[in-house]
């Protein structure tokens, strides 16, 4: 049993990495209609910007962590601005083949400064673990956990308690209204990637400790998060966090305790969450499908 | 005083001219009708003045130049209702009605909401519902609520009658003209009714293809012999 529970733990740290970068990708489809694929290595570049602040220049933990969130805001919202924003006009193939290209720019241009040499990644958090009830938990698991909590408690308050979110939510989903009730919809759009960008830049800094970076380090989370979103649902940030997490847990129990998935059938049995939530429910578990009378 | 006027205003989608240099004034604190059938520019009138289409010609609102996109017209305090309800349907009818206010800077909407349930009584209740989730009618109604909650010093509706039935219709009108009368309100409205928007409006402009065709004040309307053969049907 106390295995069970160390296991279940260790799902939701991981199951949280998957969470935050699912929502990314929940509120980039929500902005602008396309699954960023690119979501990846924009999480990627940020998890070097903070490698290089602590490694190189000497810079705490902690600083780099609110720095690097801050450049991704920013990234995000640029991109946004000037590679997304063109091609809006055009049609959704087009931006989506925009992000592709945006994933090998951005893969590149890590490869190209950081070069392909994988580096350990030290994590904020002890290594060692706390009994709990008989239960051995790893504090970073439980760090990971909180900052990932402490990250969707703060956006779900931003999107639904101020007028920001709200009127962020407006531009998602109904653009047309939204300007004539005075939103700035471009902005909200471009607000919603920063913030995008943000949440796979946590994501990414809190994956590094335990898997290495590489310029591919978010190759395989990626997949990962696209399940998280597509079985809570594509449009749904809450769908998002408890797809993610339900998925970890569950990848990490049948890798556990189902002998022939072990560590290597991981990676397929996200493809197939993908695979039988779309055949079966697409739109996923929170996805609504349109409530309209007419 | 005219609130607002339009000039010699003309707006194109693609290939298609649906602005033929329209002129219309609307006075300060009163209703004014457009009237037509399909395809005449009705809509695309009040688009132009909302900066949702692209327009060439000369609106003025309120002594100024009105230009630049529907962010800005919303900014200069006109509240545009357009055709088909214009609600947020996937969020609620409490923050359907925050989001009305979104362009001004005060600290609580809730004088204003209640304000609106006096209007609309049913709003208190429904609150937390989904607007997709509304009657048709509500979604109406609702959808005037938003815009009253900019405090607009233009409210512009686009055909309020549009598949609702004729109570639930001549309710609209009823509240549209007690705001009219009780808070000086000034309105511009489009609609097929034309026998309902002569009733409210004191002017009213019948377009036709793109023109102004015939225009004066109701009552004149309403004798006129072409006006009563194609749009009131008596």
């Amino acid at each position: 049993m106390a295995d069970f529970m160390q296991q279940v733990v260790a799902g939701l740290a991981s199951g949280s990495i998957y969470a935050s970068l699912a929502l990314a990708l929940v509120l980039i489809h929500r902005a602008t209609g396309v699954i960023n694929f690119a979501q990846g290595e924009m999480a990627t570049l940020s998890t070097y910007i903070a490698w290089t602040l602590t490694t190189n220049h000497g810079w705490g933990y902690w600083p780099a962590f609110v720095f690097t969130l801050i450049v991704s805001f920013l990234g995000g919202a640029a991109i946004h601005q000037g590679v997304i924003r063109p091609n809006e006009k055009g049609s959704v193939l087009r931006v989506v083949i925009v992000t592709i290209g945006l994933l090998l720019a951005i893969n590149g241009l890590v490869t190209l400064i950081w070069s392909g040499e994988v580096r350990a990644v030290k994590s904020p958090f002890p290594t060692r673990t706390v009994d709990v009830g008989g239960v051995a938990i790893s504090i970073q698991d439980i760090g990971t956990i909180g900052v990932v909590v402490a990250t969707v408690v703060v956006l779900w308050f931003l999107l639904q308690y101020t007028k920001l979110g709200l009127a962020m939510r407006a531009a998602a989903t109904n653009p047309g209204e939204a300007r004539l009730v005075g939103v700035r919809v471009t902005w909200m759009l471009s607000l919603g990637w920063g913030l995008a960008a943000v949440l796979g830049a946590i994501s990414g800094m809190l994956a590094a400790p335990s898997v290495f970076l590489d310029p591919n380090l978010m190759a395989a989370l990626l997949i990962y998060a696209f399940a998280a979103a597509v079985l809570g649902g594509i449009d749904s940030p809450v769908g998002a966090v408890v797809g993610g997490l339900t998925l970890g847990v569950g990848l990490n129990l049948l890798g556990t305790y189902v002998d022939f998935v072990g560590a290597d059938l991981r990676l397929p049995g996200a493809l197939l969450v993908i695979l039988v939530v779309l055949l079966v429910r697409p739109s996923g578990v929170f996805g609504r499908r349109e409530v309209r009378r007419v | 005083m005219t609130l607002l006027a339009l000039e010699d205003v003309e707006a194109r989608y693609g290939p298609v001219q649906a602005l033929r240099g329209v002129a219309l004034e609307v006075p300060e604190g009163a209703i004014v009708a457009v009237l037509g059938a399909n395809g005449a520019g009705k809509t695309t009138t009040l688009r132009a003045v909302s900066g949702t289409v692209r327009w060439s010609g000369r609106i003025t609102f309120a002594g100024k130049a009105l230009g630049g996109g529907p962010e800005s017209v919303a900014r200069a305090g006109i509240a545009h209702v357009p055709e088909g309800r214009g609600t947020f349907t996937e969020l609620t009818v409490n923050e359907n009605l925050r989001l009305g206010a979104y362009t001004r800077r005060v600290r609580s909407l809730q004088a204003d909401i209640d304000r609106m349930a006096q209007w609309f009584p049913w709003i208190p209740e429904r609150a937390g519902q989904q607007a997709g989730t509304l009657s048709g009618g509500e979604q109406q109604m609702l959808a005037l609520a938003r815009a009253l909650m900019a405090r607009p010093r233009l409210l512009m509706l686009d055909e309020p009658s549009l598949g609702l039935a004729p109570m639930i219709v001549r309710e609209i009108f009823r509240i549209v003209r007690e705001l009219n009368e009780q808070e000086g309100l000034t309105v511009l409205v489009v609609e097929q009714d034309a026998r309902i928007a002569l009733q409210a409006a004191s002017d009213a402009y019948v377009l036709e293809v793109g023109r102004v065709a015939v225009s004066g004040p109701s009552e004149e309307l309403r004798e006129n012999e072409s006006v009563r053969r194609s749009y009131l049907g008596y």
